[in-house]
C-alpha cells in the first residue's frame, strides 16, 4: 500500500530532450532514504552533506523533519537495531574488528537481475497470473494460504502502483506537448505518452517500449526497497535483439535511433545514485552509485551464441558516453565471434576500466554445480560486480565480506585483536606453541571455522526479519517462482535461493602464509618471535627483514608452485567452511571470491601482515595476486589462478593493469584476446583490465580538473580516478604494471 | 666451451614473433652492438648486476663475499673485479635484489617446464617458443635439444639470430625450426665492425645460405639515427634483400630504443659512446618507401 501511495503521490520529473522517462527521486540523481531499514542521525546527513568525496546535498528543511518526524517514530523500529539488538557478543566482537562485513545491516537483500519476462507479459498478464493463484488457494489443507493471499494481493497492488506511475507519466507528456512550440518535441512528447499508457501494463511491440518497460521495472524495485546494488537487465543485448530486428526489417527504426534511446537508458542508469550510508560507513565509503551490469553477449538459453548487432551498439554506447554507470561486461563463450572479442577489446584500450569479461563456460558450470538447471544457468550471467545468479529466477543474496587475513592476525595472536587487545575470535593457541607450520595452518583454520559459523548465525537471522518485516512484493512479481508459489522474494519465492559470502585478499593471505612456512619453518632463517615481533611494529627498523621478505619469498600470481598451494589450499578450505552450509529457505550458503572496494576498508583494520605488507595498507583484492608481486607477467598470473577450481565458486576476480603501449597496435589487441580466451580455457570466471600508465595517474594527481574522465577499473567496477581518495588512488598506482613486455 | 648460461626467459612476449611467446635469452653474443638493448647479454660469462637504487647499504654482501671483492661505500657497493669470482653469494644474502647475478645455469627439464606452461597461451595466440639472446647459435647443444624437444610437443620454434655463426650449424638448426628473425644491420663491412665489433660478411652469407632452404625468415633491421639511417645503407639493404633467393622476404623496422642506460650502469659500466636515437617519423616513412619501390614490403615493429 505505501508503494501504491508512494506511486500516486511522488513528484514526477520529464526532462528536457528525454525519450525514456522516470526518475527515482523528484530529479535525477536525487534518491531517498529508508528509515524502516536504517534510520540516519542528524549527524549523519551533516557527515553526508560535508564528507571531501561524493558529498550528498540534503536541505536543512529535510534535516529538521527527519530531527523532528522521521527519527522519533522509526527509534527501536528499524531493522538496523532490530539485528543489532539481537547479535551475538562473540558476532559482534568479530564485526567491530573488521573480521566481516554485514551487507543488509543498512540495506534490504537486492542485487539481483532479470531474464526476458517482461517483454513477452506486462503488468496485467501478472496482475492475471496473480488473481489466478489467488483463486486457486486451498484454505481448508494448506496451512500458509493466508499468508500466500496476503503476499498475493500484496503482488497484484504492486502491479497497479507501477502501470499508474506509468499513466502519470503519460498525462505529464500529454501536457508538455500541448505547449512545446517545437513539432519534433512535440511528437516525441506524445510518442512518450504512448509509450507510458502502454507499457508497463502490457508487453512491449517495439525496441522503445521494450526499454521503457525495463525501467519502469528497475524503478518498481529500487522504490519499492532499498535494495543492494539496485537491478540489473541482465542478458540486455539478447532480450532487446527481436524488436531491433524486426523493426529494422520493417523500416520503423534505424541503427541511429536504436543507439539514440540505448544512450538514453544508459543516461538513465547513470543518474541512480545509491541512497546513503549511516554511521562510519556514510563517512569512509565514496561510493555513490548502484551497480547495475550489463551483460553483453555470451550464450543463449539453447546453447547459441547470443551476440547481435545490439551487443555492437552496447560496446558503441559504451565507446561514446563512458560514464560511470551502468557497469558493463562482455561474456566471451567458445560460440562468441573473435570480431566481437576484438571490438571489445578495443573499448578496454580506451582505458575507461569496462568492460570486463565473463566466461559464460565457467559461470554456467559454477550454477550447474549449485543445483540449477541448465537453461537456468544459461539464462543466468553475472550482476553488480561479479557474481553470478539465474537471472529472473534466483534471490543470491551477498551477505557480507570475510577479512580473511584478519582472520589470520588474530590466529597470530591467539584470539586477540592487536589493534584493540580485544578478543575478535576464539583462543587458539599461542605462536610459541607452533611447532611446524601445519600447527600454524590448523589454528588458521579453527578460526576460520569460528567465524564463518558466527557470520552464517547471524545472516540467517537477518534473513528471517527481512522475510517477515520487509517483503518486495513488487520485486517477487518479476521472479519466477514468486507467484507460483505465493511467497515473497525474501521468503523462498524465488526458484532458486542462495547466500554468498564474499571472501577477500586471497593474495595476501597465500603470501603470509608462505613468509611464515618458507623462512620460519623450511630455512628457519627467520624466528616465529622475530617475525611476529616485526610485525606488531610495523616493520619499523626491520627493513632488511621486510625486503627479505617481499623479495625472497614466492608470493601469489608468479605460476610458483609452492606459493600457489598454499592459496589452492586456503580457497579449498574457505570451501569447505562455506560452500554447503544450509540458509533459511532450504539452500545454502556459497562461496563467493569478490571484494568492491572492501579490501581498502579490511586493509584499514588490519596490522601489518607476515608478507611485509605495511599497517593500514589495502590487503589483495579478490583473487588477484598481491598489488606489485605478480611480478612474471600476465602469463604466469592466468595460470596461478586456474590452479584454483573456480566452477566450485559464486565468482572469482582478476584484476590486471595493462599499460597503453602493450596494446598499441591492432595486432597486441588481438594477442590480449587470446590470452583472454587461454584464461577461460583453462577454467577462469573473470578478467578486468586497467589500461593506463602510471604517469598518466600521477598527472591526474597532480591535475584532477585535466582528468576529470580518467576511469579506472577498481575491483568490479569502474569509477572516477579523481573521486577515489587518495588510498583508493594510491591502490591503483600501486597495482603491477605490466610494461616491459 | 663454456657451458650455456640463461639470462632471462620472459612470459607474454609479444614482440618476439608472430602470436604470443615466451621467449628465452641465451647470454654471450659475438657482436657487440653500440644499441644493443640487452647489454647484458654480451658476455657469456656469469655476470653481477647492481642496482644503486634498490641497495639499502645493510652490508650483508660486503660479510658474505669470501674472496673480499666487496665493499660498503658511500656510493653504495663498490665490486673490485679483480678479486671477484662471479661466485654469488653476494647476490643470494642481498635481501633487496640490488646485487644480482645474471646468467645462469637451466637444464633442458627446467626450461620446458616453463615452455610447457604457455602451451595453451600459444596454441590460442598461434605463438610459440622464440629463442634470443645473446646468440642461441652460440649454444648449440643446449639449444638444439631444446628445439627437438619443442618440436614433439608441436611448439612452433624461432630463432631470433644476429646471422652470426658457422653456417653448417645454422643449416641444421634451420631444419628444427619455423622461423628465423634474421638481424641485418648494415652492409658496409667497415661500418659493421666500427659499431658492432666484426665484419658482416659471414653474416650476409649465412643470410644467403638461409634463404636458399625453405624455412621462413623474417628480417630485422634495427634503426639508429645517424648510423644505419642514411638512403644508401637502406638503397644496399633492400637491395641485398631482393636478390635473395625463394620468397619475398618481409622486413621489420625496429627504431632505436634507449633502454640500456640503466644495464649499462648495473653492470658497472661506462657507456660513454655518443648518444644514440631512432630516426625522425619523416625518416623512417622515407625508409619503408625506399624499400617498397625495391619490391620489399617493410613495417615498424615486429
Amino acid at each position: 500500500m505505501t508503494f501504491l501511495d508512494h506511486c500516486q503521490k511522488k513528484t514526477l520529473y520529464l526532462g528536457e530532450d528525454e525519450l525514456i522517462v522516470g526518475e527515482r527521486g523528484p530529479a535525477p540523481k536525487a534518491v531517498p532514504t529508508f528509515p524502516e531499514l536504517t534510520c540516519h542521525s542528524v549527524e549523519d546527513f551533516k557527515v553526508l552533506n560535508t564528507r571531501e568525496k561524493q558529498p550528498y546535498t540534503i536541505s536543512q528543511e529535510d534535516i529538521n523533519t527527519y530531527a523532528e518526524e522521521v527519527i522519533p517514530y522509526w527509534k527501536g523500529r528499524t531493522q538496523r537495531e532490530r539485528i543489532f539488538n539481537h547479535v551475538p557478543e562473540t558476532w559482534r566482537r568479530a564485526y567491530e574488528a573488521g573480521v566481516f562485513t554485514e551487507f543488509m545491516e543498512q540495506r534490504a537483500p537486492g542485487h539481483t537481475a532479470l531474464d526476458g519476462k517482461i517483454y513477452k507479459q506486462g503488468m496485467l498478464d501478472f496482475k492475471q497470473e496473480i488473481q489466478a493463484h489467488i483463486d486457486t488457494l486451498d484454505y481448508l489443507n494448506d496451512p500458509e494460504a493466508n499468508d500466500k493471499a496476503e503476499q498475493l494481493h500484496a503482488m497484484n497492488i504492486s502491479c497497479d502502483a507501477v502501470i499508474l506511475f506509468a499513466e502519470r507519466h503519460a498525462d505529464l507528456a500529454e501536457l508538455k506537448a500541448k505547449t512545446e512550440n517545437d513539432p519534433l518535441r512535440k511528437a516525441e512528447l506524445l510518442t512518450i505518452a504512448e509509450v507510458c499508457r502502454w507499457v508497463p501494463a502490457n508487453a512491449p511491440r517495439n525496441f522503445w517500449e521494450a526499454l521503457q518497460m525495463y525501467w519502469f521495472v528497475h524503478l518498481g524495485t529500487i522504490t519499492e526497497l532499498n535494495g543492494w546494488d539496485a537491478m540489473n537487465p541482465g542478458h540486455f543485448d539478447q532480450h532487446l535483439a527481436p524488436f531491433y530486428e524486426r523493426e529494422l526489417a520493417e523500416g520503423s527504426l534505424s541503427r541511429e535511433q536504436a543507439k539514440e534511446l540505448l544512450c538514453c537508458i544508459w543516461i538513465k542508469v547513470n543518474n541512480q545514485t545509491a541512497p546513503p550510508k549511516v554511521g562510519i560507513t556514510a563517512k569512509e565509503s565514496g561510493t555513490y552509485n548502484d551497480f547495475t551490469n550489463i551483460n553483453i553477449g555470451g550464450l543463449k538459453p539453447d546453447g547459441s551464441d547470443g551476440v547481435s548487432d545490439v551487443s555492437y551498439l552496447m560496446l558503441e554506447v559504451i565507446e561514446e558516453l563512458h560514464l560511470l554507470q551502468p557497469g558493463s561486461s562482455v561474456h566471451i563463450s567458445p560460440q562468441t565471434p573473435d570480431k566481437f572479442l576484438h571490438t571489445a577489446s578495443k573499448v578496454i584500450r580506451q582505458g575507461h576500466g569496462y568492460p570486463s569479461i565473463f566466461s559464460p563456460e565457467t559461470y554456467i558450470a559454477e550454477m550447474v554445480a549449485m543445483g540449477k538447471s541448465l537453461e537456468d544457468a544459461r539464462e543466468g550471467g553475472c550482476s553488480g560486480c561479479i557474481e553470478v545468479g539465474a537471472f529472473g529466477k534466483e534471490a543470491y543474496l551477498l551477505t557480507g565480506y570475510l577479512n580473511v587475513p584478519k582472520i589470520l592476525e588474530i590466529t597470530l595472536n591467539n584470539g586477540l585483536d592487536p589493534l584493540t587487545g580485544k578478543l575478535a575470535g576464539i583462543k587458539t593457541g599461542k605462536p610459541d606453541d607452533f611447532y611446524s607450520y601445519q600447527d600454524v595452518y590448523d589454528a588458521f583454520l579453527k578460526q576460520l571455522n569460528f567465524i564463518v559459523d558466527q557470520k552464517i548465525r547471524v545472516s540467517n537471522y537477518i534473513d528471517t526479519m527481512f522475510a517477515k518485516y520487509a517483503p518486495a512484493p513488487f520485486l517477487s512479481v518479476v521472479i519466477d517462482d514468486c507467484i507460483a508459489k505465493g511467497r515473497d522474494y525474501y521468503n523462498s519465492g524465488p526458484r532458486y535461493n542462495t547466500n554468498y559470502i564474499q571472501c577477500t585478499g586471497l593474495g595476501t593471505i597465500t603470501d603470509s602464509l608462505s613468509t611464515i612456512k618458507k623462512h620460519v619453518f623450511e630455512n628457519q632463517t627467520i624466528s616465529m618471535d622475530q617475525l611476529l615481533l616485526a610485525v606488531a611494529n610495523n616493520f619499523e627498523g626491520e627493513e632488511k627483514l621486510r625486503q627479505t621478505i617481499v623479495n625472497r619469498t614466492p608470493f601469489f600470481g608468479n605460476d610458483d608452485d609452492y606459493a600457489d598451494d598454499i592459496a589452492l589450499q586456503v580457497y579449498e578450505d574457505l570451501l569447505a567452511a562455506i560452500d554447503g552450509k544450509p540458509n533459511t529457505k532450504g539452500e545454502a550458503f556459497h562461496l563467493n571470491m569478490l571484494s568492491t572496494t572492501c579490501h581498502i576498508y579490511f586493509g584499514k583494520v588490519l596490522g601489518a601482515t607476515p608478507n611485509g605488507r605495511l599497517a593500514g595498507k589495502s590487503i589483495s583484492d579478490g583473487t588477484s595476486p598481491s598489488h606489485g608481486c605478480d611480478v612474471n607477467g600476465p602469463a604466469a598470473v592466468i595460470r596461478s589462478l586456474t590452479k584454483l577450481d573456480h566452477t566450485r565458486s559464486g565468482g572469482t576476480l582478476l584484476n590486471q593493469r595493462f599499460l597503453p603501449s602493450l596494446l598499441k597496435r591492432d595486432k597486441d589487441i588481438k594477442k590480449l584476446g587470446n590470452l583472454i580466451r587461454t584464461y577461460f580455457k583453462l577454467g577462469g570466471h573473470h578478467i578486468q583490465f586497467n589500461v593506463v600508465d602510471t604517469a598518466t595517474l600521477r598527472a591526474a594527481q597532480a591535475a584532477p580538473e585535466d582528468y576529470k574522465d580518467l576511469l579506472v577499473r577498481m575491483a568490479g567496477y569502474s569509477d572516477y580516478f579523481n573521486d577515489m581518495n587518495e588510498d583508493l588512488q594510491q591502490e591503483v598506482i600501486d597495482r603491477t604494471e605490466n610494461e616491459s613486455f | 666451451m663454456n657451458p650455456s648460461l640463461i639470462f632471462d626467459i620472459k612470459r607474454y612476449a609479444i614482440n618476439d614473433g608472430p602470436g604470443v611467446r615466451t621467449t628465452v635469452f641465451f647470454k654471450g653474443c659475438p657482436l657487440h652492438c653500440e644499441w644493443c638493448h640487452n647489454p647484458e647479454s654480451y658476455s657469456a660469462q656469469k655476470q653481477k648486476l647492481y642496482s644503486k637504487e634498490k641497495c639499502i647499504g645493510c652490508g650483508d654482501c660486503v660479510e658474505a663475499c669470501e674472496q673480499h671483492a666487496c665493499v660498503l661505500t658511500p656510493e653504495g657497493i663498490k665490486t673490485d673485479t679483480t678479486l671477484c669470482i662471479l661466485c654469488g653469494k653476494c647476490a643470494e644474502v642481498c635481501p633487496t635484489k640490488a646485487t644480482e647475478m645474471s646468467g645462469e645455469l637451466r637444464s633442458v627439464d627446467e626450461i620446458m617446464d616453463v615452455l610447457k606452461r604457455d602451451v595453451p597461451l600459444m596454441e590460442q595466440s598461434a605463438g610459440g617458443v622464440t629463442f634470443s639472446g645473446g646468440e642461441p647459435l652460440m649454444h648449440p647443444e643446449l639449444l638444439i635439444l631444446l628445439l627437438d624437444e619443442c618440436g614433439k610437443m608441436g611448439i612452433h620454434r624461432c630463432i631470433d639470430t644476429s646471422g652470426m655463426s658457422n653456417s653448417e650449424l645454422l643449416l641444421e638448426v634451420a631444419e628444427k625450426t619455423e622461423l628465423f628473425l634474421f638481424d641485418l644491420k648494415m652492409m658496409d663491412s667497415k661500418q659493421h665492425r666500427k659499431f658492432t665489433g666484426i665484419p658482416n660478411d659471414t653474416i650476409l652469407k649465412n643470410l644467403r645460405k638461409l634463404a636458399e632452404t625453405d624455412v621462413q625468415i623474417i628480417i630485422r633491421i634495427p634503426l639508429i639515427k645517424d648510423v644505419n639511417d642514411n638512403d644508401d645503407n637502406i638503397q644496399k639493404t633492400a637491395e641485398f634483400i631482393a636478390a635473395l633467393p625463394g620468397e619475398p622476404r618481409i622486413v621489420n623496422l625496429l627504431p632505436f630504443h634507449n633502454s640500456a642506460v640503466k644495464k649499462h650502469e648495473k653492470l658497472g659500466q661506462i657507456h660513454d659512446s655518443r648518444p644514440l636515437s631512432e630516426p625522425s617519423a619523416q625518416r623512417q616513412t622515407r625508409i619503408i618507401e625506399i624499400f617498397k619501390t625495391n619490391g620489399i614490403q617493410a613495417s615498424i615493429g615486429g
